[in-house]
Parts: C-alpha cells; structure tokens; sequence
C-alpha cells in the first residue's frame, strides 16, 4: 500500500484509465475478431442469442457485483439457481389443477420464485451476518444443500415444466419487445438500474465502504450488517429474476441446471474491473465482462480455429489478465 | 557533554532526494555518532521521514552520498542496511501479529540447528533481550495480545539482534503513555551506554530536550538549526520548525461554564473494560479525559456512541435515552472521532468528498445521492479546517497526518453534532496543526457544543480543558478542574495515589461543579 503512494501522478492516471477502458478494449478486439472470422457474426440471429444466453449469468452477475464490492462472496448462486428452477417447476405443475394452465399460473409460480430467491439470499445473509461465519464457508455450504436439494426433488432425474404450460411460458424466454428478447431487456434493465444504485446512491457508496474498511463504516454509522444482508438478499431475488426467465428455456430442471455459474458470474465481475477483495465495484464493467465471456464462447462455436473445448482454458487465461491488470487500483 | 566526540558512524552529506519534478531535501547534513541520541525534528511534511528513510537504504538518495564509518555506501535496500546495522523502527510497528514474540525477534535470522530452528536456544535469547528491556513477557505469545508498549520493545529487541549499531526510531512514544515512555527512555540510556547511534524523532518537544544530545531541525526540506542539546529548549525548536514565533499553543479558556447538563452518564459499564463509571457533561464545555492507555477511556466513550456493548444509562438533556448503534447516537447529536484515523476513520483508498460526507451521508442523498452538495460541502470543510490536499480525488491515505485528521474532524463535524468526543486528536501531527486544531476545538465550544477530548499528552489536558476527569483500571479515578488541573494532580490520579479522592467519586457521586 505504501508503495503506491510513491507512483507518480502521470502514471498512476494512465493506469487508472487503463482500468477504466482495459475491458471494453478487449470487448472491442473481440468483436473485430468475429466480425473477420465470420461473416455472420453481427447478424441479429447470431448477437441475440449470444445477449440472450448472456442474461441469466448476467443478471445474476449484477448482484455478485454487489456481493463482492461489500467484500463478500456468493458460491450458491449456480445451485440455488437449479433450486429455484426445480422447486417453481414443482410449483407450476401443482398450481395447474387450482388455478389452470394460463397465465395466473405463471404469475404464481414467477412470484414463488422471486419470493424463495429472496429467502435463500436471507439464508445466506443470516448465516454470514448474525452467524458471524465467513461468506466463503457459508455459500459453499449452501451451494451443496441447493444443489442436493434439487437432486432429492428430481429423484435423481429431471423435474420437466407441463407440456401445455411450457407452450404458455415460452415467450418469456423466446418472446420480446419491438424485436428484442425478453431477456436482454431484462438484463438491460437490471443492469442500469444496478449503475444507478452502486453510482448514485447511499446503498451503493455504503457497500463500498464497507468493502473498503469494515471499521471504518462502522464508526461513520454505518449499519453494516443491514446493508450486508440486504446485499446478499439482492443477490437472492436476482438469482431469481434469471431463473424466471432460465425456466422456459428449457422447461426442466436437474443436478446439472446452473452448474458452474457462480464462477462465470464471478469471473465476469472480476473481468470488468470490480476489486475481489471489495471496495470498489463497476456494474458496467460487469455487464461488460458477461459479454466478453460469452462472445468467446460464441467465436470459437463459429470458427474451427480452436477447439471449443478449450473455450474453459481461454476464459481462465483471461480472468487472470483482468487481476495483473488490475494491479494498483483504488478501493481495496 | 564530552568535549572529544566520537566519529560519526552513519553520515548524510548534502543529500537531496526528489519525487519527481519535486524535490524534497534540499542537500541536508547530518550525522550519527556512537552513544548519542540526535533528535530529528520538523512538521509533518518537513522531510524527516525522506531523511530517515534514505539512511536506512529504503529510498535511494537523489544527490549527496550516505556515508558509513567513512566510507560512502549506497544501500540497495532496508535489508543491507540492517546487514550493515542500521536498522529502522517504524512508527506502524513491522511485526507478524500471528506470530510469537520469539519468533518476531528471529524473523529471518532464525537460529538453526542443522536443518532445522533451535527453539530453544531462539527462545532463551529472546527471553532475556526482553528481560535486559525491562519487558518480561511471554515470548510464546503471539505479538497480537501484546501491549503498543510491549511491541516496541520486541521491535527494539528484534534490532538487537540484528547487532544494530545505528537505530532510527520513528516517533516512538507517540503511542505510549508517561509511564511507558518513561521505560523506553531507560532503554536508550541504556543503549546509548553499549555505544549505540540513536536517530530520534517526535513531535513531543519536551522529550526531545531531555534525552537528545543533538538536534537538528528540518523544515521544508531544508536544514534549518544544528545544536547541541543543551542550546536548545523546546520553545526554541518549535519557533524553529514552524518559522515564526508561536505565540500561545492554547487558546484562552472560556471563563464561565453553563449549569446545563448535556449528557449524563450513570453506572455505565463496558465489559471488560469500564465499571460503573458516572459523569456530567455541561453546555459548552471542554471535558477532558485522562488516565494511562488501556484505562478504558476509549471503550468508555465508544460503548456511549452504541459500538460495543454497554450497560447503564445515559441522560441527553435530562431525558434517558438508549444508544444502540452508531446511528442513534448520531441522531442523538453524538459524534465520536476516532483515535485510530487509519483504521477506523478513514477510507484511505478513498478522495477527500467520499471520506468526509461518509458519516453525514443523509444529509447529501434522498433517492440519489447530490454529489453537488457534497463539493460544496467539501468546499466549505477545506475553507474552515484548512485542509491542505494536492487535489481534491487524490487517495486520502497519501495526505499528510494533519491533513487526514482535520478532514476526520470535517467529517465529524458534518453531522453537526452538540456533543463532540475527540479521541487523541492530536496524536502525530505536528505543533503547527496542533494548534490549529485546539483553536477549532476551542471555536466550538464558544458555539455552545460540548467536547470531550482523550488525550496521553498532559499538557494538552492541561492547557485545552475546564475540567477533567481522570480514569485508572477501568474506573473513574477523580476529577480536578479549573486551576487544579495540574500534571502532578492527574498523575497522582491516573496511578491511584489519591485514594481518598476515589472514595468521594465512588458509586453515584456527583461532580462538584
């Protein structure tokens, strides 16, 4: 820490903006790189699927950008995703004979989700706060009950959504407004409300202090503990929001739904310049970051240049990069 | 003094040092000779630490040469400094908490036996190093549960090891109270005597009159006097550092006091660390709080402000009210600065806006927060505290520490608190923002809000309050005001001597006005 304060001024702003533009840098060259490799590439098929699978990790990846500016960690997003899924699938199918197979269903069922999304983030947030156990611990405990859970509700197998209701629920995922899918919307939204709240308000220069320096906001007043749990509860209902639109998708959950997410979200926060140890969050660089990875995903789909099987070893590569770049930023 | 004075061990010779296009030592000489102790002095920002650090090899010196028993060298880092006997103590003690005491001592010179440590042979030495310190402690313990006082012994031990001949204490005392220091002074006769070289500073003068045998006296980067001590007062030294005659440090005391009671505190009890203690607070007041560290004055005012646990009760103009967090005690017109400005007070990564508006954050956001108002508070702060910052976005962990603790009192002040508990509010700032800070302190209690000031320095308590309290052990040990607050009146108090005068403040006693 005593070192930085010996940088220079000119360089310490070249390397602030380094920070600052580094990750749309790369979202740019990455985007030159499909445009030369397939023409197809910019069509409106091929980027709106890319945004559209994009929105779950995305939407869920707005909260982690929360959760980890307050200097938390969330593992259980991936599994109490699956949970959700499983558990609103249950919902809906036991729903049809009281209420129908309409659309007062799928309200229903979105509600049910949104509101156990919100308790498992409390769960998290209890256990972390009043608990007084560490945010790692506690979200890899929960990330095994999540995911065990949805395994003992499949029986092992796949929980499938009703045929008719499925027929019902589609448009949320494959549905949009004036040409745009309902999930980009919805991640659009999400994400600029979630600039908004980190820039702009109380909560978000809270969460930041309390990434900072716990002691610190304590003694400026600061509920810490309320703030966390309303964090972790964020992330909860998020979580949520992204399974509402996961669930028509494919209809069905099973142990393999959502499987790996917590590191895509987490790697795509870390990637669009959000400090891991906290302190300093960029929601905009997350949304950045999600793109990023999924563009990846998509250019080696496209192109037999590599392997799609080493699409893992290329976002490791890149997640590492984000950190050295991240060398000497302000917040931690 | 000795008329034949041994060769210097350690030199300075017309070093300069720049950052930059700036440069901060302008060829300063200085020099180190074995068994004296020259005390370094200047205002923060003065160069002092520059002039330490490139004689301990941690910066390299833009111009002039470093010269080691006559020889010029250039220490390519600490560690060949410390290879060559100059070792630096930190202010901010370099210690591993988890560690054992032992262990610090020998940390990367440990004792081996073949392959592996030799425990024993680490332990024993550092058993008596310890011991020859007037610090027996358990050298098994981690260095976490020790005291500030003790650490600095395992430090200075951790030096001897080293077979330091030259030792640079960066302002040593500052964390220690009388008695402490009193113990650290013993030492550096005590080293002074093996013939140990000894660079002191402090911002605490009349120390510097007593133990140095040299001063030299820096400001702005510059050479300003070269004395033997006894040439010296500390009058003169501070005349010298800030450039101009420093007419009264204190500002003259309010002569009459309301009869209001502000806050009243009864029976209040932190656990662990205060028992039952009781007082009054009036309108307008400066109450000062004294007593050695560790008597439980910092818990006593941080259980009040609802940030530990608590019992008893407290009486806000009459009226008992509960304190359960931070919040509330704001809301209650209560603000408490905190005595460790780095780690509690302020966000160092942070610029000075979010810092100061931190606390009073409220005040600046409905839905959104107006970071309009918040420049112009920021405004208004730098324009009444005179905070001096090279821009307003700069990272407040690079201001100097007068600087950082007149934005910490900003913040504090931003709440506009009737009640103000200031916590050591001057410790290592230097004598010119000294008194730039008990002028404000004194400013506001002629607006009519009551302060509460902790300090370990007694002149401070001495010159700055009406009235002080004085504690001991966790309880309150007395109280003297007016023209009985003199040094040896708290002392007696502060270390228990003034039984009778316990007695009367035992139970619900009240003060006597």
């Amino acid at each position: 820490m005593s070192a930085e304060a010996k940088v220079e001024p000119q360089r310490r702003r070249f390397a602030v903006d380094l920070h600052v533009i580094g990750p749309l840098l790369a979202l740019f060259a990455l985007v030159i790189l499909g445009m030369s490799l397939n023409d197809q590439f910019l069509s409106a098929g091929n980027v709106t699927n890319v945004l559209a699978r994009s929105a779950f990790i995305g939407v869920i990846a707005v909260g982690a950008t929360f959760v980890i500016t307050i200097g938390g960690l969330d593992l259980s997003v991936g599994s109490m995703s699956a949970f959700l899924a499983g558990v609103t699938i249950i919902v809906l199918n036991s729903l049809i004979p009281v209420a129908g197979g309409g659309w007062g269903t799928i309200l229903l069922g979105m509600i049910a989700c949104l509101l156990l999304g919100l308790g498992a983030g409390l769960l998290n947030g209890i256990l972390i706060t009043k608990g007084r156990i560490e945010a790692f611990i506690v979200t890899l405990g929960t990330l095994g009950i999540f995911r065990s859970l949805v395994v003992w509700l499949a029986d092992g197998g796949t929980l499938s959504l009703d045929f008719n209701l499925r027929e019902v629920y589609r448009p949320v995922y494959y549905g949009g407004l004036a040409g745009i899918a309902w999930p980009i919307i919805v991640f659009a939204l999400v994400a600029i409300i979630g600039e908004i709240v980190m820039r702009r308000t109380a909560y978000g220069r809270h969460c930041a202090a309390i990434g900072s320096n716990e002691q610190v906001a304590r003694y400026s007043a600061i509920h810490v503990d309320r703030v966390r749990l309303a964090t972790y509860m964020l992330q909860g209902l998020l979580v949520g929001i992204a399974t509402v639109m996961y669930v028509p998708r494919l209809g069905s959950a099973s142990s393999t739904t959502g499987i790996l997410w917590e590191l895509e979200a987490i790697a795509a926060v870390i990637i669009g310049g959000t400090v891991l140890k906290g302190g300093f969050g960029r929601v905009w660089g997350t949304v950045v970051g999600v793109v990023i990875l999924s563009l990846i995903d998509n250019i080696l789909n496209l192109t037999d240049l590599v392997s799609p099987y080493l699409n893992g070893a290329i976002q490791g590569v890149i997640i590492i990069l984000a950190v050295v770049l991240q060398r000497g930023r302000k917040g931690a | 003094m000795p008329t034949e004075r041994p060769t210097p061990i350690l030199e300075a010779r017309g070093v300069t040092k720049s950052f930059g296009p700036i440069e901060v030592l302008h060829g300063v000489d200085f020099a180190l000779r074995p068994g004296e102790v020259h005390a370094l002095v200047g205002e923060n920002g003065a160069g002092k630490s520059t002039l330490m650090k490139c004689l301990a090899g941690y910066q390299p010196v833009s111009g002039g040469e470093i010269v080691l028993k006559g020889e010029p060298v250039s220490f390519p880092d600490s560690e060949a400094a410390e290879k060559a006997g100059v070792v630096l103590i930190h202010q901010e003690f370099n210690l591993a908490e988890q560690l054992s005491a032992e262990e610090n001592v020998f940390l990367g010179r440990e004792l081996k036996r073949g392959f592996f440590l030799d425990r024993k042979a680490m332990r024993a030495r550092a058993e008596s190093l310890l011991r020859e310190l007037a610090t027996p402690v358990d050298t098994r313990l981690p260095v976490s549960r020790l005291s500030v006082s003790q650490k600095q012994m395992v430090e200075i031990a951790k030096a001897l090891v080293r077979e330091a001949r030259v030792l640079i204490m960066d302002e040593p005392t500052a964390v220690l109270t009388g008695r402490e220091a009193e113990v650290l002074f013993d030492q550096i006769e005590r080293l002074k005597a093996d013939g140990v070289a000894i660079l002191y500073t402090s911002h605490k003068l009349d120390e510097i009159a007593r133990i140095a045998d040299e001063v030299t006296v820096l400001r702005d980067g510059s050479l300003v006097a070269n004395a033997p001590a006894a040439e010296m007062n500390p009058n003169r030294m501070a005349e010298l550092m800030v450039g101009r005659e420093l007419s009264d440090l204190f500002p003259e005391k309010l002569a009459d006091r309301s009869p209001d009671v502000v806050l009243s505190v009864r029976g209040f009890s932190v656990p662990g660390y205060v028992e039952t203690a009781s007082f009054d607070l009036h309108r307008g007041e400066i109450l000062g709080f004294a007593g050695l560290v560790g008597a439980g004055r910092t818990e006593l005012m941080e259980g009040i402000m609802g940030l530990r646990p608590a019992s008893g009760t407290i009486g806000r103009n009459g009226e008992t009210v509960r304190i359960r967090d931070p919040k509330e005690a704001t809301r209650r017109g209560l603000a408490y600065l905190t005595e460790d400005r780095k780690g509690r007070g302020l966000l160092l990564k942070y610029g000075l806006r979010e810092n100061l508006t931190l606390l009073g954050l409220d005040r600046f956001s409905g839905i959104f927060v107006d970071e309009k108002a918040e420049e112009e508070a920021l405004d208004a702060a730098i324009r009444r505290f005179d905070i001096r910052a090279g821009s307003r976005t700069m990272a407040v962990g690079n201001l100097s520490g007068g600087n950082q603790q007149k934005l910490l009192l900003a913040k504090t002040m931003l709440v506009e608190p009737e009640i103000v508990i200031l916590d050591e509010p001057t410790r290592g700032i230097d004598i010119g923002t000294k008194q730039q800070i008990y002028a404000f302190i004194n400013e506001l209690a002629r607006e009519g809000r009551s302060v509460i000031v902790i300090s370990s320095e007694m002149t401070e308590v001495i010159g700055l309050c009406d009235r002080v309290i004085v504690m001991r052990s966790g309880r309150i040990a007395g109280e003297v005001s007016g023209a009985e607050i003199t040094e040896e009146a708290i002392v007696r108090r502060a270390m228990g001597l003034e039984a009778k005068q316990r007695m009367e403040m035992a139970g619900e006693a009240v003060h006597v006005g």
